[in-house]
């Protein structure tokens, strides 16, 4: 019977050779919004072209393949350290068959270990279930997009930004300025109100495991997302930089409780390759959605 | 598509390169050589003349590709553009060292480079990030690999020879950038926006 080596290594196939449908659905949009004979719009025909070209082939979109992050939700019953030690077989696997790149790098030495695992990699967040399926999420963010990201701590009087939704706003702008089309925009943001310095950090990234075409259960927060979208796209940054009307995809909005001295805003830039899937195993059957 | 793309054949002349503007879109074909963080470090600090051979009158890459061993050879996987920005600190130096028709990255590079490319009469060439796949199938041949052992499969220099690898021209010779541009208007698109 197949186990987690198999499941996960399908997982992260999946993952990096075929893009989620509601991300491609969003750059399909934004083509057809840049003008006819403008590089923007040749870039997304490009992106497009790409997409399905790995989907095909189930070749890696990207050949950044970034650092494997998980999320895992496990049952009781189950043990962790199984899980984690099947993963980073699947891993290995995955990295041999050119699925993934060598990403691992000894910071001190500069040595590749070859199959992506290390210390701390793949990263994996364990947290316990609230039914009987054993939900993974995979997350393979390249390395580009995430020099992109930021952190603000508020107030900040370099933009204007106070202790407040509007200083959140601000936040954002100016970090999307920032990163041009250096994280292979349009990006996708996650954003982190609240937290600590780590916990926002990881809190913005998560948001980026929600569908683009998903609703922000916070009305406010759900208005902030499409004013941000909108905002942002405006500055005319474009597709890679070039100029244009899609800067971003989509902006995603979460918050955590906060210390009363602290006031971080966390954005996680992802690019447009926000190559991500979920593996639900009830039952022992598994799927890859 | 807009307008046609021009076709250039590496090593190309300096009149060639000269000719070309920002916002022409170009099929590459010759030798490309991928160079990354570790290799422009490399080529600064070592200034290494065995690299001469596979550099003058080639492309660099910023990409570190996906390649799987087949028997004796490498089979290129994907192998999209990565940031090009970390490369500014040695562009210019290596540009000159190697006397290298431009090269190919993304997301644009500085002042800096933006000198160099005038004075050497060279190009910045942005490929789409992220599009893997597509740039992968360009590739004709691996012919070779250097410095695999030491800096591992992304950061080694592959020798890749392309056709039709298709770019955009973001910087040119004359000092003409197309990121300096968007920067500027999107600057003041910024301050609007924050009232400052």
């Amino acid at each position: 019977m197949p186990g987690f080596v198999e499941w996960g290594l399908e997982l992260i196939r999946r993952a990096s050779s075929d893009l989620s449908p509601d991300v491609e659905a969003v750059v399909r949009r934004g083509r057809d919004a840049e003008p006819e004979g403008t590089t923007a719009r040749n870039v997304l025909d490009s992106i497009l072209q790409n997409v399905e070209m790995s989907r095909a082939d189930e070749t890696p979109i990207c050949q950044d393949t970034g650092l494997t992050t998980f999320f895992v939700h496990l049952p009781r019953g189950y043990d962790a350290e199984t899980v984690r030690a099947d993963l980073q077989d699947a891993i290995r696997l995955a990295t041999k068959e050119g699925i993934l790149r060598p990403n691992s790098v000894h910071p001190i030495t500069g040595k590749n270990t070859g199959d992506n695992v290390g210390v701390d990699l793949p990263h994996i967040e364990f947290e316990p279930a609230s039914d009987d399926a054993v939900t993974i999420d995979l997350l393979l963010k390249g390395g580009g997009s995430e020099n992109c990201g930021a952190q603000y701590r508020l107030p900040d009087v370099s933009i204007k930004a106070g202790r407040d939704l509007d200083g959140v706003e601000r936040c954002v702008i100016d970090a999307v300025h920032k990163a041009q089309g250096q994280g292979c925009a349009p990006g996708i943001l996650g954003v982190c109100i609240g937290g600590d310095r780590a916990g926002s950090y990881m809190g913005a990234k998560k948001q980026l495991l929600r569908h683009l075409d998903d609703v922000n259960p916070d009305p406010l927060l759900h208005d902030m997302e499409a004013r941000l979208l909108d905002r942002c796209n405006s500055m005319g940054i474009g597709p890679m930089g070039f100029g244009g009307v899609t800067t971003l995809l989509g902006v995603k909005v979460g918050w955590m409780h906060r210390h009363p001295a602290s006031f971080f805003v966390s954005i996680a830039y992802c690019c447009w390759a926000d190559r991500r899937r979920r593996l639900v195993v009830r039952d022992g059957i598994a799927q890859v959605l | 598509m807009g307008k046609e793309a021009i076709k250039l054949r590496l090593p190309a002349s300096e009149d060639a390169l000269r000719a070309l503007r920002i916002g022409d879109e170009v099929l590459i074909s010759g030798t490309v050589v991928t160079a990354r963080d570790m290799a422009h470090k490399y080529m600064v600090e070592k200034r290494p003349e065995s690299l001469r051979d596979i550099l003058e009158g080639a492309l660099i890459y910023h990409c570190g590709p996906i390649m799987v061993r087949e028997g004796e050879g490498w089979r290129i996987v994907s192998a999209g553009p990565t940031t090009s920005s970390r490369e500014e600190p040695y562009q210019a130096d290596v540009l000159e060292n190697y006397r290298l028709g431009g090269v190919i990255g993304k997301g644009g590079m500085g002042e800096k480079t933006s000198a160099a490319l005038k004075k050497c009469g060279a190009v910045y060439f942005h490929a789409v990030g992220g599009a893997g796949t597509l740039l992968a199938k360009r590739v004709k041949k691996v012919r070779e690999v250097r410095m695999l052992e030491e800096f591992g499969v992304p950061e080694a220099f592959w020798v890749l020879e392309v056709e039709d690898f298709p770019v955009v021209v973001t910087m040119d010779s004359v000092g003409g950038s197309l990121h300096r541009e968007v920067l500027e208007a999107s600057a003041q698109k910024r301050k609007d926006l924050l009232g400052l």
